[in-house]
């Protein structure tokens, strides 16, 4: 494919997901931090971001899976969770953080469940996303272009 | 000839200025946060504000690496001198904030200033690090106009007695900064004369050179 078609349906494909909440701001500040010295700044970031809520998602099952649920515990972990979808702009992901909170606060495990739920689901979602931009800028600098940077 | 596209030719003589005087005068910041994410994140705000930076996972390896267990002294396992604590306030075992009461406790290192981060607005967790002595609380997710206005900060406190050099230094960092991102500068082959001469050029020339541009 054309290379100023690629960066066509790279900005159209940033621009969706600003539009529909999947990133936010700080992705944008995140992107800004990469140049020449670390091109693959994001790529690593989001990476790091993609391993880390694995391991989250996974100790919350567990943890909401016991008979008495430590709901510090569980509060732990979606406190982290929070903070990295966080560092790094999954908008959606973090939103869902917070009813979490709540739901462990009120140490109720059904609600706690609902919750984790849709986490998942946001976190498939986003990782989908990101690793189909990541693909498009791959595809971009193999057919010797340059990626646009979109504010 | 002198390059007409002004910023361009005053970058060679900066980055050799930055060679020189960067390495004397670059602040070392120690990083503190549990966060894999958000360690990588910070170093790389550090790094590009030109700062040294030594990240850890924990306030124990904190503590460790300010020598606090053993040797009286604000340097670091590497000999470098710390000149700010960067540290997270939500951490398992000890927190941002048991961390700086430590630091302040320390005769070795309470002159050290520590920033504390979170994610969180709770504004009696705010009052009680400021009143123990912490010079800044920041919200998370950081941003690189915090991390530069913290440099900026230090920068004044120490080495009050060569503000010509750190003045150079943020220039240069700031240029070097726009000359990497300027990947497109539009010159040509003929404008620029990458020769000793023009790369080693004087700082009034530079100046001038600057103005025109």
């Amino acid at each position: 494919m054309e290379v100023v078609q690629l960066q066509r349906s790279f900005v159209e494909y940033m621009d969706s997901l600003f539009r529909e909440g999947f990133l936010d701001a700080q992705f944008s500040q995140l992107q800004q931090l990469q140049d020449d010295s670390n091109p693959d700044f994001v790529v690593e970031v989001v990476s790091l971001f993609f391993e880390d809520s694995e391991r989250l998602l996974n100790d919350l099952t567990m943890a909401l899976d016991q008979p008495n649920v430590d709901f510090k515990q569980v509060d732990a972990h979606v406190h982290q969770l929070k903070g990295s979808s966080s560092s790094v702009g999954a908008q959606r992901v973090k939103n869902c953080c917070i009813p979490f909170r709540n739901c462990c606060e009120e140490q109720n495990t059904e609600a706690c469940l609902r919750c984790l739920q849709q986490i998942k689901q946001e976190y498939l979602l986003v990782k989908n996303k990101l690793q189909t931009l990541f693909d498009l800028e791959q595809q971009i600098v193999a057919a010797g272009g340059a990626i646009p940077m979109v504010q | 000839m002198r390059c007409r596209f002004g910023d361009t030719e005053t970058h060679f003589g900066v980055l050799v200025l930055i060679q020189v005087m960067g390495m004397a005068q670059e602040l070392h910041v120690l990083a503190v946060d549990d966060s894999l994410v958000d360690r990588k994140v910070i170093e790389r705000l550090l790094k590009i504000s030109c700062c040294k930076v030594t990240a850890v996972e924990s306030g124990r390896r904190a503590l460790q690496y300010l020598g606090l267990d053993g040797e009286k002294s604000s340097m670091g396992i590497d000999g470098l001198k710390v000149n700010l604590i960067l540290t997270d306030y939500s951490m398992p075992g000890m927190t941002g904030y048991e961390l700086l009461k430590k630091i302040k406790e320390s005769s070795a290192l309470s002159k050290i200033p520590v920033v504390i981060m979170s994610s969180e607005k709770i504004l009696p967790r705010i009052d009680r690090c400021l009143e123990e002595g912490a010079e800044e609380f920041l919200l998370k997710p950081v941003k690189l106009s915090d991390v530069k206005r913290l440099r900026d900060f230090i920068l004044r406190g120490e080495g009050d007695d060569d503000k010509l050099t750190d003045k150079k230094i943020k220039e240069a960092c700031s240029r070097k900064r726009k000359f990497q991102d300027d990947s497109t500068t539009q010159v040509t082959a003929h404008d620029i004369e990458s020769s000793p001469e023009s790369s080693a050029s004087s700082e009034s020339q530079q100046q001038k050179q600057s103005k025109i541009g």
